[in-house]
């Protein structure tokens, strides 16, 4: 990229209000006359993700489910005890397995949305508002990964920009002397600010050496967590006064975030938080010029270069929004989630399962708001699993990339359910994809 | 921005324009002079007393080498001096519109190692292991070259190979298993290439068959090796650690001779077998791609396949192909987990080492050797910290840990220099 000669240089600023108006027919309009395949591979790739149908979508759900159900039957002890003498009596084998399948299935209802067994009405309740409190994180950081795609851009560096998030709210959290509603707000602020920079590391990198930003985020990450770790680690720093534990001290009641439905339920307000980020980035991407050019150069970054738009730095922009946006997740961990401080593994897999919901909601705010939320049941209910059937929570991992997987390969989901090709959209696709090979 | 010459507007025709632009990057002469500065201001801020003693040699070798002892400070400030000298000159090669050659990259690396070594063991009472800083440095990239070899005939097939992280974990996984459950680590080992290929061949059938996108599917990939092998370790490894996770290891064979070598023959030459079989793979793979007919097809569906496609290469199968050699070769790094370094299998053993093996890809410009040597630096990197806590360094560990991940991303971002990817990688055949 970089030794490519830009004829955008010379005319500066990019966005300017001139391309406004005349760009929006055209800019998308336009063929691929010199793409990289590395650019056409990533506006493909947001095609994929963008494009299906819904029915696709529960078809990938069940057939995961019933992948998650194999591996359940065949890990369950009681299963394979009877599986010994299945050919004398196959009947136990097969209730052995239907029964330890329903009560894995039951156990992650009972935690992702209503215990039925609670003994009141507010205990029956609480499991939806766990899940929608793991939801949280996930949406933050799930729009991240879905403004990054749709810009043609793959964030790998969740865990980092949640890591820097968590020590700029963390530290504003606990050091500062602030009254409530300030207080919390500065903090938020001073998180959302970090993930962006952090992010935004990535993004100059990219834009001015053209390292790849794949590359860039992951080492990121790993350079993130060793920071955090030396800070944690460093008297005077993060770690928390008197102690030799690396982990920092209670957040001040002052910035901590309230809890929606009182202290009985674990959800706060940064669901809220999540809520309008899911609003402003639904603005941003489908209404405002900016988003305008993220997708102009997601869709193709040379036709939008000589439509004026300035790509280095709506790289560089876009990193900052996504890399904000993850902030988002690691503001409400350290304000939200546990306020008690936080230690190294503040990230908890959520940087890469936000890759995760942004695949499955499409890239779109709403489909991220809907993954997130399904993805937030599966973690409540897979806990309750693990804690009341003693099935592992990995599988709860294993069944969310399958979802994935499938969704992502619409024609194998069509062929095991027959589901009828939508021909329009299938031609379409092919189209384009013999520009590619051409 | 980043070039010298930047093309001036007139009446020629583009095309013509482009072909006689010459673009020398600054990057390099950037990096090497925040090199300078990084190793001046150690040396400013936090000046140190005393020798630093080198050994080279361990107890039982037959030919001792005596260890050599240099005052710390005086070294670390030659070794500023003779770095600013190189930055400078790739500066003015730069002005010259000249590339700075490789060999002053590899001169100023060693200059800035040894300046810091000299620096961090300065008034250390315990010698700086030279020998065991080569070895570990070529044990912990193993995994990470057979990784980038795997990535690096993917990438030349034309599929981005994301899953290599994926490949290693299974591998190492399924090479502790059958290990433990046959007894032998040979047995151990074959499982380990079936399992890395059948790792390609899911990623073949959905990037290849179905033309899902190459990197969603490595990534996912990678998420679903490790829910699998952490899920199955939860539930049947560990309760039964002894019938299915504790693995007879590869023993050590000191080649007869080479052995003996000063300083390295320890270190390269006194290894398990895994280590010997990276030394003939990575030749092999370098005379396969660029040797045989295999590889100029291999090559040929990468850069272009509908061309081979006309010439009657079967782009399909070329690619699926490549992907279960890659996934084998790789499968030998991931049994080196299970194999030769532990004795059993952890959750997420591999942390991470499939990504810097795909950076080494990138970093080694999609070749073979040039991978293994950026697979190597990492390891280096990596080892720089062991060796760094005998002499008891003041550089908080945590920085040093950080290394090899500082060192990959100023690789990346500039020394990489121009580097083309293979023209098809990462777009998938759709025959006409």
């Amino acid at each position: 990229m970089s030794t490519t000669p830009d004829p955008q240089r010379e005319t500066g600023d990019a966005v300017g209000p001139t391309t406004d108006g005349a760009l929006a027919p055209t800019a998308p309009a336009t063929p691929a006359a010199a793409g990289g395949p590395t650019d056409r591979r990533w506006s493909n790739a947001v095609r994929e993700i963008v494009g299906g149908s819904w029915a696709v979508s529960a078809g990938a759900v069940i057939l995961a489910l019933i992948a998650g159900s194999i591996m359940i039957v065949a890990t369950d002890e009681t299963v394979r005890g009877t599986a010994a003498y299945f050919f004398t009596r196959p009947t136990d084998m097969l209730s052995a397995a239907w029964e330890a399948i329903r009560d894995a299935y039951v156990a992650l209802f009972r935690g992702a949305v209503w215990d039925y067994k609670a003994d009141t009405f507010a205990e029956g309740i609480r499991p939806i508002t766990v899940s929608l409190n793991y939801a949280t994180p996930l949406i933050g950081a799930g729009l991240g990964l879905a403004v990054g795609f749709r810009a043609g851009l793959f964030n790998i560096g969740g865990q980092g920009q949640i890591i820097f998030a968590a020590i700029g709210a963390g530290w504003i959290g606990f050091a500062v002397d602030m009254p409530w509603p300030l207080h919390m707000l500065v903090a938020i602020v001073a998180g959302i600010a970090a993930g962006a920079l952090w992010a935004g590391i990535a993004g100059v990198l990219k834009a001015f050496t053209g390292a790849h930003e794949v590359i860039t985020t992951i080492m990121l990450n790993n350079i993130a967590y060793y920071l955090l770790f030396f800070m944690l680690a460093t008297p005077g720093l993060l770690q928390a006064p008197g102690s030799a534990n690396p982990k920092t001290p209670a957040m001040a009641e002052s910035a901590e975030m309230p809890r929606l439905l009182g202290e009985a339920f674990p959800l706060h307000a940064g669901f809220l938080l999540a809520l309008g980020a899911v609003a402003v980035t639904w603005w941003l991407l489908e209404r405002s010029r900016l988003g305008f050019a993220f997708r102009a150069v997601g869709e193709n970054p040379d036709a939008a270069r000589v439509a004026g738009i300035d790509v280095s730095r709506v790289t560089i922009y876009v990193m900052l929004v996504s890399g904000g946006l993850i902030g988002v997740a690691g503001v409400s961990q350290v304000l939200g989630h546990s306020t008690t401080g936080f230690s190294v593994d503040v990230d908890a897999g959520i940087g890469f399962d936000a890759i995760t919901v942004a695949l499955l909601g499409r890239s779109s705010p709403i489909g991220v708001l809907g993954a997130g939320v399904l993805f937030g049941a599966f973690k409540a209910g897979g806990a309750q699993m693990q804690a009341a059937e003693a099935i592992p929570i990995e599988i709860v991992t294993v069944i969310q990339s399958l979802i994935v997987l499938f969704i992502a390969a619409p024609p194998l989901v069509r062929a095991i359910f027959r589901l009828p090709a939508p021909g329009s959209a299938s031609k379409a696709s092919r189209r384009s994809n013999k520009e590619v090979a051409a | 921005m980043s070039a010298t010459t930047a093309p001036a507007p007139s009446e020629r025709p583009v095309s013509e324009q482009l072909r006689h632009v010459a673009v020398v990057s600054k990057k390099f002469a950037v990096v090497l002079t925040a090199m300078t500065g990084v190793l001046l201001a150690i040396c400013l801020l936090a000046a140190r007393e005393g020798d630093t003693n080198f050994r080279f040699s361990s107890p039982g070798d037959l030919i001792t080498i005596p260890a050599v002892t240099v005052p710390g400070m005086t070294v670390a400030w030659i070794a500023v001096v003779l770095m600013a000298g190189l930055a400078v000159l790739s500066w003015v090669l730069w002005r010259a519109g000249r590339r700075t050659p490789w060999y002053i990259a590899a001169v100023f690396g060693v200059l800035f190692l040894a300046g810091f070594l000299a620096w961090a063991g300065a008034g250390s009472a315990s010698d700086f292991p030279v020998v065991r800083l080569i070895s570990s440095s070529v044990l912990l990239a193993v995994p990470i070259v057979f990784g980038a070899l795997g990535g690096a005939i993917g990438e030349r097939a034309g599929v981005v190979n994301i899953a290599i992280e994926g490949q290693l974990l299974a591998s190492a996984f399924v090479a502790a298993v059958v290990g433990t459950m046959t007894g032998s680590p040979w047995a151990g080992l074959v499982a380990a290439l079936l399992a890395g290929a059948l790792v390609g061949l899911v990623l073949g059938a959905f990037t290849i068959t179905y033309r899902v996108n190459q990197v969603i599917v490595g990534v996912v990939l990678n998420v679903l090796v490790l829910g699998l092998t952490s899920f199955v370790y939860s539930q049947v490894l560990v309760p039964q650690a002894d019938l299915y996770n504790s693995t007879t290891l590869f023993p050590k064979v000191a080649v007869p001779l080479l052995a003996h070598i000063p300083i390295v023959g320890p270190a390269l030459f006194d290894q398990s077998v895994i280590v010997y079989l990276m030394y003939v793979t990575v030749p092999t793979v370098w005379f396969a791609m660029y040797r045989t007919r295999w590889g100029l097809r291999l090559r040929a569906v990468g850069e272009h396949p509908l061309a081979a496609d006309t010439v009657g290469i079967k782009v399909e199968r070329v690619r699926y192909r490549a992907l279960m050699v890659a996934g084998a070769i790789v499968g030998m790094g991931g049994a080196y987990y299970t194999l030769v370094s532990v004795s059993s299998f952890g959750k997420n053993m591999t942390a991470g080492a499939g990504f810097i093996a795909l950076a080494a890809v990138i970093f080694g410009k999609w070749d073979p050797i040039k991978a293994t040597l950026a697979a190597l630096l990492f390891g280096f990197a990596s080892a720089l910290e062991g060796g760094m806590s005998v002499v008891g360094s003041p550089v908080p560990s945590q920085f040093m840990l950080m290394l090899p991940y500082v060192v990959t991303l100023l690789a990346v971002a500039g020394l990489v220099g121009r580097s083309r990817a293979p023209a098809a990688s990462g777009v998938a055949y759709v025959k006409e």
